[in-house]
């Protein structure tokens, strides 16, 4: 009794876990009970039942409401799927002139407001990507092939890769120094060497369509959110959800609304990069210290004033690590809208995954993490970067990057031109090494594939089977095995222990929308996944991130890999699992390792680092020895922030399962992957993501409510 | 006295939501404890006053007593709950956005605790920004920051940014800012409470300077009641919201309104504060002896004179007219006597 007095949290989550696992037992699963696998669902069974709801037939199988909840919500998707169809080919329907076939015609007005706007993203998207690459789109759009036809001297190449390189060096030069040149110079001669040129330039063009529309929409919506409480208020649950939802999800709706191709991948980019822009713009302009802006005020700016020369400019660190961000995602969507037909290496990367062909996959792969970690860097270069002043500056000393820019195009274009004699009849390499042309190391990682599968075959097959027969199979029936009564219980439970009734309440509802959907089971397989991968990065994570803490250029070193690690596009850390385990569950579940290692490292040193000089020197003096003060002072005060890191670490983990799909899952992200190809895949694909998403939110209540109570209570902001 | 530059009459300042409604009820006679129990919290309490051209008036308490609230009342970086302040004759509260903005680019300069500049500018950008901000063309606008620059004594630092600079150079900074309109009302809000003992004296002396050359009309707000005594015409103390005592320093040295007011005066070297007028005899003007001192001589720079007379010692004004006597006693009461009811 004493101890229970002593412990009443401890004594609660016992019994609320004894109550679980009680109900666990209690019930037993039902005889008809299987896991579905495939397309059985589609098949029509006669055991099924079925209700009619708003006139859509949802079937399914009946259990005791106790073990398995029926889908109510299953028509939802239909509705919804529905509803999109109806607002995309009937509602209102409007008379459109038609450029074209000169007449009016008509549309309804969502489809062509969505017309309008992909044809405007493609506009954009052509223009860059003419610069880069050469081509007559956009020249047309002011005229006609008629003046084409005409005008032959319009018919103007893209810039050779020379100028790009040197053009790239030059801003990187600009922004950040002599280092920053010569890897940007470097990866552009690499890009170009080795024949990727083309689908970098047009991953690229999509790129700088994409960030910077994306910027200026999450900085507009920041700034109204940051004005009115109201703005803010409407935008919140959507901020939070986009924060989980898996990207996936995102490309199903946006397929239904605007088609196929470079102009709906924009867009569908836009809607994931905007949110994570928006935060950190309010952030920013939260940040700013209540005086300058009544500095600003007694200045007498006016609004317009106050917001774009003192608000802005005080919070452009903010802003700008915000456009980082952006570029980030926008990177991880390059690949991912692969699926929804955008060009260039995310393109060619899942082609070469498809065809197993792991060499030009790296490749690509490579190609386009190098683009993004030098984007990254010039864009962080850009955000750090403060104007200094240098008195009087001569014509050229304040010119000379621009002059620089003239020469080097200049003479790459003489270059390209004196290349069409030296190359006679072959490719002109000065200008561009056409794709199949340059130097490809293909062969070689294909022959060290196939090496390691030769050499190490029996162990990593071994290995394989040791982790799905003895860990991952009996993990994943004990998941499936939980009926969903005890489910909800327990995580209801930990709600209310953590943070009250409002807590319990929030994730009750998260956790009924689930159980209320069809897709119950394949929720608690993505769970099974996302779990055996949180805790082993975990692991992983907390013994790095405290190891690597102990010395501080290791711990600056772990922060620089880390920062690189998350350069990547996700995508992109599919390429060496496969390279090692093939098409397998352990494939997936490594490669949800290593990308939800990086945050839970990151959180650790940085919690680690963030407790106070003065306490150390404390413990010190009271005569810790080293881990003593690990175990007494830094762990329990780094712990809150360590536990934002595993909630990062979920929601990282969350997004590997999902695309995790690519290779072969049997989880939501399947049915997600599924519902791309599937005419009326819309409503699903769009509530798949939500489930997914509120699997995200409901650890992110939990844990963010738990680490605000602690720092409270420790004081610590 | 003439117009008042600022005149605040009953002006009251409550946070909360239905403050304008809880005031409405009370009638005005706002009592803090029942106002926080209702979830409303009382910034400024039934302030009236008045600040003639030239002078200034320093606004004195602790933290939380409301001083900084009052402040912005009068600067409309808040808007007061009710009352009525005038500036120069003109209805504050009635003006609109546009006519505010007008006021605050001719005519009011402020100086913030934290220093306020903007980061992204240089120390010239900074001065030169409510002028920019004003529409005057840049060049203009940097020539005339360059002359504040000067008149801070930062010529040579022009070009360098906020970062780069040290607390008290920041703050000088800040001031010239506050200047470069060549307001004719001044604020500053703890303008030297962030910087080192040292500095802030430094800081104080160049204060003074500057007020002796421009002649503004000031709203001084700090929390070092030495401070308050060294800069101010006259001295409003407040707490919770409330004025206690509004007068000019020798007054409140000698004597304290309230309980709350002669705890701050109690620990003041009264030698180094009040002068020869405050304390002589205006009575008797006869039977003195040889010494005569000038009225407004700091006591502490003529006390050992005084102290070696024997009869009482003559009080000239500046005009060299007797005006009244001190004699040794009253200097050594003064200094030393009881803190209660001396004079």
């Amino acid at each position: 009794m004493e101890f229970i007095k002593k412990y009443p949290k401890l004594f609660q989550w016992l019994f609320l876990l004894i109550v679980f696992f009680g109900l666990c037992f209690a019930i037993d699963v039902p005889e008809t009970y299987k896991f579905i696998r495939g397309q059985a669902e589609f098949v029509k069974d006669p055991n099924q039942s079925f209700y009619i709801f708003l006139g859509k037939e949802v079937r399914y199988y009946a259990f005791d409401v106790f073990w398995r909840l029926p889908p109510l919500l299953g028509w939802l998707p239909i509705w919804i799927n529905d509803s999109l169809f109806f607002l995309m080919n009937e509602w209102m329907p409007i008379e459109f002139w038609n450029e074209d076939t000169q007449e009016f015609r008509t549309r309804p007005l969502v489809l062509q407001i969505s017309r309008n706007l992909t044809a405007f993203m493609t506009f954009l998207i052509e223009l860059i990507r003419e610069i880069l690459l050469g081509g007559l789109e956009t020249i047309v759009v002011f005229t006609s092939w008629d003046w084409i036809d005409k005008n032959p001297w319009a018919e103007l190449p893209g810039l050779p890769w020379t100028i790009v390189a040197a053009g790239s060096a030059i801003l990187a030069y600009k922004l950040s120094g002599k280092g920053l040149a010569l890897f940007a110079g470097l990866v552009m001669v690499y890009i170009s060497i080795f024949g990727q040129w083309k689908p970098s330039m047009q991953t690229l063009s999509f790129i700088l369509v994409a960030a910077p529309l994306s910027f200026i929409f999450g900085l507009g919506l920041g700034i109204a959110a940051f004005k009115s409480k109201r703005v803010e208020k409407a935008l919140y649950p959507i901020l939070l959800v986009m924060q989980t939802m898996p990207q996936y999800a995102v490309l199903v709706p946006a397929l239904v609304l605007f088609g196929v191709g470079d102009q709906a991948a924009v867009i569908v980019t836009m809607v994931v990069a905007v949110p994570p822009m928006i935060l950190l713009t309010i952030l920013g302009l939260r940040a700013i210290p209540p005086e300058v802006i009544e500095a600003g005020k007694m200045s007498g700016c006016n609004n317009w004033q106050l917001m774009f020369k003192v608000l802005i400019p005080t919070a452009r660190r903010d802003i700008l690590i915000g456009v980082n961000q952006v570029i980030m995602v926008c990177f991880s969507m390059a690949v991912i809208s692969a699926f929804i037909g955008a060009k260039g290496l995310g393109f060619n990367l899942l082609l070469a995954l498809n065809q197993l062909n792991i060499g030009l996959a790296l490749e690509a792969g490579l190609c386009i993490s190098l683009i993004a970690i030098l984007l990254d860097k010039m864009s962080l270069a850009w955000a750090n970067k403060q104007t200094d002043y240098f008195g009087n500056l001569t014509f050229f000393q304040r010119n000379k990057n621009i002059l620089f820019f003239a020469a080097t195009v200049i003479i790459g274009i003489i270059l390209a031109y004196a290349g069409t004699f030296l190359f006679k009849g072959s490719y002109n390499y000065l200008f561009e090494v056409p794709h199949n042309k340059g130097i490809s190391t293909a062969d070689f990682w294909n022959k060290g594939v196939d090496w390691i599968f030769d050499t190490f075959f029996v162990y990593i097959k071994a290995f394989n089977t040791w982790l799905i027969q003895d860990v991952l199979q009996p993990m994943r029936a004990l998941y499936l095995r939980m009926p969903v009564v005890a489910t909800l219980v327990l995580v209801v439970g930990a709600g209310y222990l953590i943070g009250g009734i409002r807590s319990a309440l929030v994730v009750c509802g998260l956790t009924l929308f689930i159980a209320l959907s069809p897709w119950w089971d394949r929720a608690l397989v993505t769970a099974y996944m996302a779990t055996f991968g949180v805790i082993v990065s975990c692991i992983i994570g907390f013994t790095v991130g405290t190891l690597c803490f102990q010395n501080k250029h290791s711990a600056s070193f772990m922060l620089g890999v880390c920062d690189i690690f998350q350069t990547f596009p996700s995508f992109v850390y599919l390429i060496p699992v496969m390279m090692l385990f093939g098409i397998t569950d352990t494939s997936v579940l490594i490669a949800v390792i290593v990308y939800a290692t990086i945050p839970a490292t990151r959180y650790t040193i940085e919690g680690l680092r963030s407790v106070p000089v003065g306490l150390h020197d404390a413990a010190t003096m009271s005569g810790v020895n080293k881990f003593q003060r690990l175990t007494k002072i830094e762990f329990p005060l780094a712990f809150p922030h360590m536990m934002l890191g595993l909630n990062q670490t979920i929601v990282f983990a969350l997004f590997m399962v999902i695309i995790g799909a690519f290779i072969g899952t049997e989880d939501l992200g399947q049915y997600i992957l599924k519902a791309l190809s599937d005419k009326k895949g819309a409503g699903i694909g769009f509530t798949l993501g939500i489930c997914v998403a509120f699997i995200g939110l409901i650890f992110d209540n939990l844990i963010r409510t738990w680490v605000e109570k602690r720092k409270k209570h420790l004081g610590i902001n | 006295m003439s117009n008042p530059v600022i005149k605040c009459e009953s002006v009251y300042k409550i946070f909360g939501e239905n403050a304008k409604k809880m005031l409405q009820d009370s009638n005005g006679n706002v009592d803090a404890k029942t106002f926080q129990e209702n979830g409303c919290i009382v910034g400024v309490n039934n302030a009236s006053f008045e600040v003639s051209k030239g002078e200034m008036l320093v606004v004195m308490g602790l933290s939380g007593s409301g001083k900084s609230t009052l402040l912005r009342c009068i600067s409309r970086l808040t808007d007061a709950t009710d009352g009525k302040i005038f500036i120069e004759g003109q209805d504050l509260l009635s003006l609109k956005n546009k006519e505010l903005i007008e006021l605050r680019r001719n005519k009011m300069g402020m100086v913030f605790q934290s220093f306020a500049l903007l980061p992204h500018k240089t120390v010239v950008e900074n001065i030169a920004f409510p002028l920019q901000i004003k529409g005057i063309k840049t060049e203009d606008s940097i020539s005339k920051a360059m002359d504040m620059v000067k008149l801070v004594g930062l010529d040579g630092r022009e070009n360098y940014f906020p970062r780069e600079l040290s607390g008290g150079q920041q703050q000088r900074v800040g001031i010239a800012r506050s200047l470069a309109v060549e307001p004719d009302i001044w604020f500053l809000d703890e303008p030297f409470s962030a910087l080192d003992p040292l500095i802030r004296k430094e800081m104080q002396d160049e204060f003074l300077r500057l007020q002796d050359k421009l002649q503004k009309t000031i709203m001084f707000i700090t929390h070092d009641f030495d401070e308050a005594l060294k800069l101010a015409d006259r001295i409003a103390i407040m707490k919770d919201g409330i004025i206690e005592q509004l007068d000019t320093p020798a007054n409140i040295v000698l004597n304290p309104a309230t309980e709350y007011v002669r705890k701050f005066t109690e620990e003041v070297p009264r030698e180094k504060v009040l002068l020869i007028e405050d304390v002589m005899d205006p009575s008797t003007t006869d039977n003195l002896g040889d010494l005569k001192v000038l009225k407004d001589e700091i006591i502490e720079n003529v006390a050992e004179k005084i102290l070696t007379q024997e009869k009482s010692v003559a009080v000239l004004d500046n005009k060299n007219k007797i005006v009244g006597s001190i004699n040794p006693t009253k200097i050594i009461n003064t200094v030393f006597g009881g803190r209660k009811n001396n004079n």
